[in-house]
């Protein structure tokens, strides 16, 4: 059974969410991993949660791309293994440079918390992998600084590799389904490998009917069937 | 060794949005100041430090907010150095 690693930062808060996530309901073996921890061995997919490391000081994720972990995280992300950072986890991974662009405000300049639809636009990720293009997950966001924006001149969507767009019902882009303003209607993108993946909804806080939706699970679900499938084939993981 | 006092201006490069300064020229005119077209919200970082040259604090500034205090993919960075009189 793959090995979950959740990374945890100071102010980090949704750490157990996802270990409960992991642990509780897919019973795969997961641990809780200090951010100044210097080692991942053993690990064969790392989550970085929600909240707000450093109190989100200078920028969300701005400091938190200092942390001890983040040395043997960037050789993991490197070595093709599965990473998913989650809204603060996301912006972690922009700032370190894991994963091009970067976040402003929302354009409401609200913090934004409501359940979102998005489109799946890219199923060659760990992470997508057991989904099909085009079909619609319901996950809910909680941010204030989720208005993704590319690299200003790179601005050619083509060349990035966007694996979630917000959509509304039917799977229409609108600005209505965008809660942020993000650029393009970008709610998760990809490295250009395609195994570390951002997303500003958190897939951890729809796993269970009872609190609305179980869409997240799959993406989990999919990234220990990628895992499997690559231990099969021999790939060394 | 000279001490010097070290301020960095970070603001959002021209071509991304900003939300906050919309807000503020919002706010503007709705408190009746006129005239006003354009608002753009920025940080200011104060720093001391020690250093032997102007230029060379300057350098060590502006590695700094390569690295940390500004993020170079959408915001623009300037750095102005005065030495510290004795007090």
């Amino acid at each position: 059974m793959p090995n979950f690693g959740v990374l945890f930062f100071p102010g980090s808060n949704c750490d157990h969410d996802c270990y409960h996530a992991i642990r509780k309901i897919l019973g795969q073996p997961c641990d809780l991993i200090w951010h100044e921890e210097t080692s991942l061995a053993g690990i064969d997919c790392v989550v970085i949660p929600g909240g707000f490391s450093y109190g989100d000081y200078l920028r969300a994720g701005a400091i938190s791309q200092f942390s001890p972990v983040v040395g043997p995280l960037r050789e993991l992300a490197g070595l093709g293994v599965p990473v998913i950072g989650i809204c603060n986890g996301f912006q972690i991974l922009v700032e370190s440079g894991l994963l091009p662009g970067a976040f402003i405000h929302n354009s409401s300049l609200k913090f934004v918390c409501r359940w979102t639809n998005v489109r799946i636009e890219d199923t060659d990720t760990p992470f997508t992998y057991l989904l099909r293009k085009g079909e619609m997950l319901k996950l809910p966001v909680a941010n204030a600084q989720g208005n993704f924006v590319l690299p200003p001149g790179r601005n050619d969507v083509e060349e990035q590799r966007i694996v979630l767009r917000y959509c509304g019902k039917d799977g229409e882009l609108s600005a209505e389904a965008n809660p942020s303003g993000a650029e393009d209607n970008i709610a998760g993108i990809a490295n250009s490998q395609g195994n570390v993946l951002g997303m500003m909804p958190h897939p951890e806080r729809s796993f269970e009917n009872l609190l609305g939706s179980e869409d997240g699970k799959r993406m989990f679900e999919s990234a220990i069937s990628w895992i499997k499938a690559k231990d099969t084939a021999g790939e060394t993981v | 060794m000279k001490l010097f006092s070290v301020k960095i201006e970070v603001k959002l490069k021209p071509v991304v949005l900003d939300p906050q300064g919309k807000a503020v020229l919002n706010a503007l005119s709705g408190l009746g100041f006129s005239g006003v077209s354009d608002a753009r919200v920025g940080k200011v970082v104060e720093l001391t430090m020690e250093g032997e040259s102007a230029e060379e604090v300057s350098r060590r500034a502006e590695e700094m907010c390569r690295k940390l205090l500004s993020n170079p993919v959408i915001e623009d960075s300037s750095v102005e150095v005065a030495e510290k009189q004795d007090a």
